[in-house]
C-alpha cells in the first residue's frame, strides 16, 4: 500500500449502521476513493484497535461505557474527527430512551416482555455498563465536523470526503443537507 | 444447558476475548475461558447492545411506528418497516391490501433481500471464503477482494447498488425512506422508474447466478471441511405459503426438527407467542428464544436462508428452484445442517430475489394507482411477521383507544439465531482451538462461524454487572457530564 495514503477509521457506537450503509452507497466510487485512502479500524476490516489516522468517522451516540472508551480511542488517534449522522450529532432515535429511566427500559425488555422465561436483568461483567442517558458525542470529545442526516446520503458523504481530502472548505449543496 | 456454556471454576481460568467482532453488523464479542493447557472450558457470544425500543415507543402514535422502528437497523430497515407496516395494517383494520400495494411492498422487500445478501457475501464474508481463514489481517477484507479480483468486487458493489436503487425508487431514500401507510403504500411505481429497473435486471440475474456458482464451487472444493465447520444439529423455523413454497413477505410458520420431521406447520403467525418463548441469560442482552413444545434446553432453532431453503417444499422461480434441489440433495433426505451452507443458501435466495423482481416489474398490476385499502374494523392488537434477510422477524404491538402504543414486543431475526450461534462457536472452539496456542488466525475461526449467520447485532439489546465500577463521562473541556457508580451488590447510583 502506498505510504502516503490518507488513513481513515470508522466506527459505529449507539447507531444502527445506516450511516455506514450510506457510506457504501457511494457505490463504484469506492474504488476511486481507495486510490487515495486506506482503512484502519472499520467494521469492514479485521483491525480491532484504532491506530494513528488522519480521519475518523463516528456513527452513533454514546450509550454505554464501551462507547465512551472507543470514542476516546478514536479522538486520541484521529487528527480530524467527524460526527456522521443524527445519532452522533444529537443522540438520534436511541436517545428517545432518555425520556424514561434506564431501569424502566430494562424491566420492560427483560422482565415484562411477552413470553419471557427466566426473567432477569442481564448483569454479567462481560457486558458493558449502560449509561443512564444516551449522549451525543460532542459532549465527550471535541468534534471537528458534523454531517447531518439520518443517514447523510452517499452523495453527501462523497462530496464531504472529496472536499476534505482536497483541503477545501466544505460546501454541501442545499439538497444534500437533510435533518431527518 | 449446553456443554461449554458455563465453566465450573471460572476464576481459575484465563480469559481470551475477541472484541469487537468485525465484518458483522453491530456490536458483539466472544469470550473464551481456557485452562493452563489451553483447553476450552467456556465459550460465549455476548451481545453488548441495549436500546430499549420496547419501552420508548410506548405512548407514541401507531402510525409513526414503521418509520421509527426501522432505525433499529440500517442494514435491513425495510424489514422492520414492513413488519411494522403489517402490524399497523391490522391495527387500522386493513388486512387485505390492493394487488398493486401488495406487489410494491414485495418489490421493496426483495430489493432489501438482494442488497443485504450481496453486502454480506461480497463485502463481509467472501474474504474468508476466497482467501482462507488464516489470511493476513491487512488483506482479509473487501479491499483485498477488489485488489485481487476486481471484477468480482465490482459485481458485489453493483448487486448491492441495484437492491438499494429498488429501495430508493419505492421509498424515496436508500436508507430509512418512507413507503408504507396503514393499509397500503404512499406512492405508485411510475413507468419511467419501472423501465429504469428493468434495464439492468437481466444482468443482475446473471450475476446472481454467477454468485451461486461461485459459492457452490468453493463449498464443494473442500466439502468435508465446509460440512464439518461449526456443524450443529438444530430445529429450523420459517414462513411458508399454504402450499409450502418459500415466501419472504407473508405466510404461516413452519418448524422442522433436526431430523427433518415437522414440529408445526401453517401456524397463523398471530399466535406466535403460543409457540415461541424467550429465555433471558445474565451474560447477554440478547434473549434466547425456543419452541415451547420442545422446552428451552433443546427447543432452540435456526432461522434465515439455511432454514428457509431447508423448510420449503419448493421455490416459485425456475433458476432458484433448480439450485434448491441441488442444495437439498446434499442432505440425503434430511436437512442440510452445515453452518457454512448458510452462504450457499443465501446466494440461492439472492437469485430468487432477482428473478422475482423481474416478475413483479413485468406484472402490469405493479404500475397501478390503487394503492391504499380502506380500513374496516380497527383492532387494538397488531402483529406483523416477515422473513427478513437474516430470518423470521416478529413485531407485536398493543394500542389503546386513541391509537397510542401501550406495549410492544420485537423478536428480531438475529435473536432467533442466538443459541445456534453460541452452539456453533462452541463446536469450532472444541474442534480447532482446544489445546492450541491461540493465534489471530485461529480466533478468526470463531468469527467465521458467527459470520455464517450474517448476524445483525445492531438489532439486539442490555444491563448491569456485579463488579464495583464507576463510569465518568467528561466532556472535552474537562467538565463532568454524567457519572454512574455500580456497587458490588449491583446497585447503581448517579
Ligand atoms: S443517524 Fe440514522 S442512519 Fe445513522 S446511525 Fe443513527 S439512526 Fe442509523
Amino acid at each position: 500500500m502506498a505510504a502516503n495514503k490518507i488513513r481513515v477509521a470508522t466506527t459505529s457506537l449507539a447507531g444502527c449502521f445506516g450511516c455506514h450503509m450510506s457510506f457504501l452507497d457511494i457505490d463504484e466510487r469506492l474504488l476511486e476513493l481507495l486510490e487515495h485512502i486506506e482503512f484502519d479500524r472499520t467494521p469492514l476490516t479485521d483491525i480491532k484497535q484504532c491506530g494513528p489516522c488522519d480521519i475518523g468517522l463516528i456513527e452513533g451516540g454514546v450509550c454505554n461505557a464501551e462507547n465512551v472508551h472507543v470514542l476516546k480511542e478514536f479522538r486520541k488517534n484521529c487528527k480530524i474527527l467527524i460526527a456522521m449522522g443524527a445519532c452522533a450529532f444529537n443522540g438520534g432515535v436511541p436517545a428517545l430512551r432518555n425520556h424514561y429511566s434506564l431501569k424502566d427500559c430494562l424491566e420492560e425488555s427483560y422482565l415484562q416482555g411477552v413470553g419471557v422465561v427466566n426473567p432477569l436483568i442481564p448483569n454479567d461483567p462481560e457486558i458493558p455498563l449502560l449509561l443512564n442517558k444516551v449522549h451525543p458525542i460532542h459532549e465527550i470529545v471535541k468534534i471537528d465536523y458534523f454531517l447531518p442526516g439520518c443517514p447523510p446520503s452517499g452523495d453527501a458523504i462523497w462530496t464531504f470526503l472529496n472536499e476534505l481530502l482536497a483541503g477545501q472548505e466544505i460546501s454541501l449543496p442545499y439538497q444534500a443537507i437533510h435533518y431527518d | 444447558m449446553s456443554q461449554l456454556e458455563t465453566a465450573t471454576h471460572s476464576e481459575t481460568l484465563k480469559r481470551v476475548v475477541i472484541e469487537p467482532l468485525t465484518r458483522v453488523e453491530g456490536h458483539g464479542k466472544v469470550t473464551l475461558l481456557l485452562d493452563e493447557d489451553n483447553h476450552v472450558h467456556q465459550a460465549r457470544l455476548h451481545i453488548v447492545e441495549f436500546r430499549g425500543f420496547e419501552k420508548f415507543i410506548q405512548g407514541r402514535p401507531y402510525w409513526e411506528i414503521p418509520v421509527l422502528v426501522q432505525r433499529l437497523c440500517g442494514i435491513c430497515p425495510v424489514s422492520h418497516h414492513l413488519a411494522a407496516a403489517k402490524a399497523v395494517d391490522m391495527l387500522a383494520g386493513a388486512r387485505q391490501l390492493t394487488p398493486t400495494a401488495d406487489n410494491l411492498r414485495r418489490l421493496l422487500h426483495l430489493g432489501q433481500i438482494l442488497q443485504s445478501h450481496a453486502l454480506h457475501f461480497f463485502h463481509l464474508s467472501s474474504p474468508d471464503l476466497l482467501f482462507g481463514i488464516n489470511d493476513a489481517v491487512a488483506h482479509r477484507n473487501i479491499i483485498g477482494v477488489i485488489a485481487d479480483h476486481p471484477d468480482l468486487g465490482l459485481q458485489g458493489i453493483r448487486l448491492r447498488k441495484y437492491g438499494q436503487e429498488v429501495i430508493r425508487i419505492i421509498s424515496g431514500k436508500r436508507v430509512h425512506g418512507t413507503a408504507s401507510l396503514p393499509g397500503g403504500m404512499n406512492k405508485p411505481l411510475s413507468l419511467q422508474h419501472r423501465a429504469l429497473l428493468l434495464a439492468d435486471i437481466d444482468q443482475i440475474i446473471t450475476w446472481s447466478k454467477g454468485a451461486v456458482d461461485l459459492i457452490k464451487k468453493v463449498y464443494l472444493t473442500n466439502t468435508d471441511f465446509h460440512q464439518r465447520f461449526g456443524l450443529i444439529q438444530s430445529n429450523m423455523l420459517s414462513l411458508v405459503t399454504t402450499d409450502g413454497a418459500m415466501d419472504l413477505y407473508h405466510g404461516g410458520l413452519r418448524a422442522k426438527s433436526a431430523n427433518g420431521k415437522t414440529i408445526f406447520d401453517h401456524i397463523d403467525y398471530c399466535h406466535y407467542h403460543q409457540y415461541i418463548h424467550e429465555e433471558v441469560k445474565p451474560w447477554s442482552y440478547m434473549k434466547f428464544p425456543f419452541i415451547v413444545s420442545q422446552g428451552n434446553e433443546v427447543g432452540w432453532y435456526r432461522v434465515g436462508p439455511l432454514a428457509r431453503i431447508n423448510n420449503c417444499d419448493y421455490i416459485t422461480t425456475p433458476l432458484a428452484e433448480i439450485e434448491r434441489q441441488e442444495f437439498r440433495a446434499h442432505a440425503n433426505g434430511g436437512l442440510v445442517q452445515a453452518s457454512l451452507a448458510y452462504h450457499w443458501a443465501r446466494m440461492i435466495e439472492m437469485l430468487y430475489a432477482a428473478e422475482r423482481i423481474r416478475e413483479i416489474l413485468l406484472d402490469p398490476v405493479s404500475t397501478g394507482t390503487d394503492i391504499v385499502a380502506q380500513g374496516e374494523e380497527k383492532s387494538l392488537e397488531g402483529i406483523g411477521v416477515i422473513e427478513a434477510p437474516r430470518g423470521t422477524l416478529i413485531h407485536h404491538y398493543l394500542v389503546n383507544d386513541s391509537g397510542t402504543i401501550e406495549k410492544a414486543n420485537l423478536i428480531v431475526s438475529t435473536t432467533n439465531n442466538n443459541q445456534a450461534m453460541n452452539e456453533s462457536i462452541r463446536q469450532v472452539a472444541v474442534e480447532y482451538l482446544d489445546g492450541q496456542t491461540l493465534t489471530e488466525g485461529l480466533l478468526n475461526h470463531i468469527e467465521v462461524a458467527v459470520r455464517a449467520y450474517d448476524p445483525c447485532l445492531s438489532c439486539a439489546t442490555h444491563a448491569l454487572g456485579k463488579m464495583p465500577l464507576s463510569v465518568e463521562l467528561v466532556n472535552h473541556k474537562g467538565k463532568l457530564v454524567d457519572c454512574l457508580i455500580k456497587s458490588s451488590t449491583g446497585e447503581i447510583t448517579k
